[in-house]
């Protein structure tokens, strides 16, 4: 299963605009995304999901994709949890 | 007004202005959920689609007149509450409670928004509390159309303040601005989503009014000042009309001031003085921009650095600097490199105590002792560099060599960042604050080295009057228009024009009115002062004659003492 991590790049976490871009990009494939912040995991695809994941500036996601598209899937998110968002 | 008595609350200033008018209860609508039979499954779950299409309706319509009324950045929260009506886990779980359960949906949907509710309540991060207020509001949105009815605007007929525990994004979005004249929330925080909306209305509201509702009868006529967060209830004729009063001379304040936001800084007489803003962190960029900063003239770099675990990587410094240079384009921005000394802590490197920091190894004199942090920041600075109009400012120098070492060093790590492949801009401008008297006594050197210079003025009276700014005994020898400020920083202008370099200001005496026709006078090309007091400068500035303040600074140069120039300034002001 594919997995990647990635250490979250804007200053100001990921919080609404980012979880909800990072929410509407993953429930664009179709296989099944997990989202963990250390031992806590989400389904990639529910923006309150990841909004309840609290992760901060620098904290480190690791996403995994199992299904059809899935390295497509994790190339797209991660750039996403990369971007900075201007606030 | 019978015998009710008149009473003061106080909360938290929210959004400023003075509003009078009747109380109104905003009472939070019962969600009224059917505690009646579920129908089969299949009937809740249909009921429950249907509830769903229609909110997110709803809501495009809100979300579209919120961004024609206040913008899209406004907006956006709407577009947030649309992703909650279609997250998987919300609407999955309410789902299987309705088909494995038996429940109606309006439980069912209860059940799961409750969750996810607790969830963020008990995070203890704020932003993630205030989200939670968001999921209730899209729940209380959902729970109205399965249960009947539909969140209508509630209009008046005379001028109102509304009373709530707390008000969502969507009460605020959907005031009716005619007669809603400010608001009072027990619940909420300056940063709240509500108080933020009432800044951009330009709702006068105070928030966290432990009382509000207990406190307050209906229809109670009310005084807000959300400058100050006092409520007076029930206010007497006199306090009313003057009320009324401050309400008129405000607004026709802000008319006035609100011109200057957009105008150039000139004087009468059509001398151009540019005004830049103070800042220390990028959320303050956006607030310097609608005050009409014509660039930022002091970003203090020093905020990425303190009160964490580790120091900042060269790719987050670079995306901090690069949001702020793209934000301000085509603004300049005047980045100041680390500027702090043993009285501070620096993650990992153990800077040893000093027994007077202000006179130790600070500013620049500790980045040319740190050599790979500094050389870090320098590459940051650089690759930044291409994405807007940088200019990069040393603190703390003393002696020409120090500008040297750290030239030669931004041009060495210039060629290492090129060479990765990153492009820099060709012009940025190197300049040195001017707070040590020995640089402004050697002015005429160090301008042969750098690209403009910026007078510190807090730091260059401390250091020139060798009292110590933090002491309050010695406040008589803190000002910093005596004579002898005055005449090193006539000594840095000239220096600066005889080599054709331009000179700025970035101390408190920047935003002092008393200072502004001083500064004028003494022929800077820039102020920079924090962004709230732009306005009011410029639009003092519009009221000067530049040639008086010339002559004004001409004579005060001549003075023997602080009192003397201020009173000066004061006959020169009056007259």
């Amino acid at each position: 299963m594919p997995i990647q991590s990635h250490t979250i790049q804007n200053t100001t976490g990921f919080h609404a605009r980012p979880a909800r871009q990072f929410a509407e990009a993953a429930s664009s494939f179709p296989c099944a995304i997990r989202v963990c912040k250390g031992a806590k995991c989400v389904n990639g695809k529910s923006i309150l999901g990841m909004l309840t994941l609290g992760a901060k500036h620098l904290d480190v996601l690791v996403i995994e994709a199992e299904g059809e598209m899935a390295e497509e899937a994790l190339d797209k998110l991660g750039r996403i949890v990369n971007q900075v968002f201007v606030e | 007004m019978n015998a009710a008595t008149t009473l003061s609350l106080s909360g938290l200033p929210a959004s400023p202005g003075i509003a009078l008018g009747r109380a109104v209860i905003l009472q939070p609508a019962p969600d009224n959920r059917s505690a009646g039979p579920a129908g089969t499954p299949k009937e809740e779950d249909a009921r429950l689609t249907a509830a769903l299409f229609q909110a997110a309706l709803d809501l495009r319509i809100l979300c579209n007149q919120t961004r024609e009324r206040l913008g899209a950045a406004k907006a956006e929260i709407f577009d947030v509450h649309l992703s909650f009506l279609s997250d998987p886990e919300l609407v999955g779980r309410a789902r299987s409670l309705i088909a494995e359960s038996g429940r109606s949906a309006s439980a069912a949907l209860a059940e799961a928004s409750q969750a996810f509710v607790d969830i963020m309540e008990q995070s203890g991060d704020d932003t993630l509390v205030s989200r939670a207020t968001d999921l209730r509001d899209v729940t209380h949105r959902l729970q109205l159309l399965l249960n009947g009815g539909s969140a209508t605007v509630r209009q008046f007929d005379s001028d109102v303040i509304i009373i709530a525990q707390d008000l969502t994004p969507s009460d605020t979005a959907q005031l009716d601005l005619v007669h809603v004249r400010g608001f009072v929330t027990v619940a909420g925080s300056l940063n709240s989503h509500s108080a933020i909306l009432a800044r951009a209305l330009r709702l006068p509201a105070i928030v966290g009014l432990a009382d509000a509702l207990a406190a307050i009868p209906a229809d109670a006529p009310l005084i807000l000042d959300g400058a100050t967060g006092m409520l007076t209830l029930h206010p007497l004729p006199k306090q009313v009309a003057e009320a009324r009063r401050r309400q008129a001379v405000q607004l026709a304040e802000e008319a006035e001031l609100a011109r200057f936001s957009k105008m150039p800084s000139r004087t009468a007489d059509g001398h151009h003085l540019a005004l830049a803003a103070n800042i220390g962190r990028l959320e303050e960029v956006p607030p310097a921009l609608a005050q009409g900063a014509e660039g930022i003239g002091l970003y203090r770099s020093e905020f990425s650095y303190l009160d964490r675990p580790a120091l900042p990587t060269e790719d987050e410094l670079f995306h901090l600097y690069r949001q702020a240079l793209e934000q301000m384009t085509p603004h300049p921005v005047i980045i100041r490199t680390l500027d702090i000394g043993g009285d501070k802590e620096l993650p990992g490197l153990n800077l040893p105590r000093e027994e007077n920091p202000f006179l130790g190894v600070r500013g620049l004199r500790l980045c040319l002792s740190q050599e790979e942090l500094f050389r870090t920041q320098l590459r940051a600075l650089l690759r930044a560099s291409s994405h807007g109009h940088l200019k990069i400012m040393l603190p703390m120098v003393a002696v020409a060599a120090e500008v040297r070492l750290a030239r030669r060093w931004l041009e060495e790590e210039r060629i290492r960042v090129e060479a990765v492949g990153y492009p820099v801009a060709r012009d940025i401008q190197l300049g040195i604050m001017i707070e040590i008297p020995a640089a402004a006594l050697m002015a005429d050197q160090m301008a042969r080295e750098v690209d403009f210079f910026s007078i510190g003025t807090n730091d260059l009276a401390q250091y020139t009057m060798a009292a110590d700014r933090m002491n309050g005994r010695l406040a008589h020898l803190q000002a910093a228009h005596h004579p002898a400020i005055l005449q090193l920083i006539k000594l840095t202008v000239d220096a600066a024009r005889r080599h054709g370099k331009w000179v700025g200001l970035c101390g408190e005496m920047g935003s002092d009115p008393r200072a502004l026709p001083l500064l004028d006078g003494l022929e800077l090309d820039e102020i920079s002062l924090h962004a709230a007091a732009i306005v009011r400068t410029r639009a003092a500035l519009s009221r000067m004659n530049h040639a008086a303040n010339v002559r004004l600074a001409a004579h005060c140069l001549t003075l023997g003492s602080a009192e003397e120039v201020a009173a000066a300034v004061a006959a020169a002001t009056l007259a």
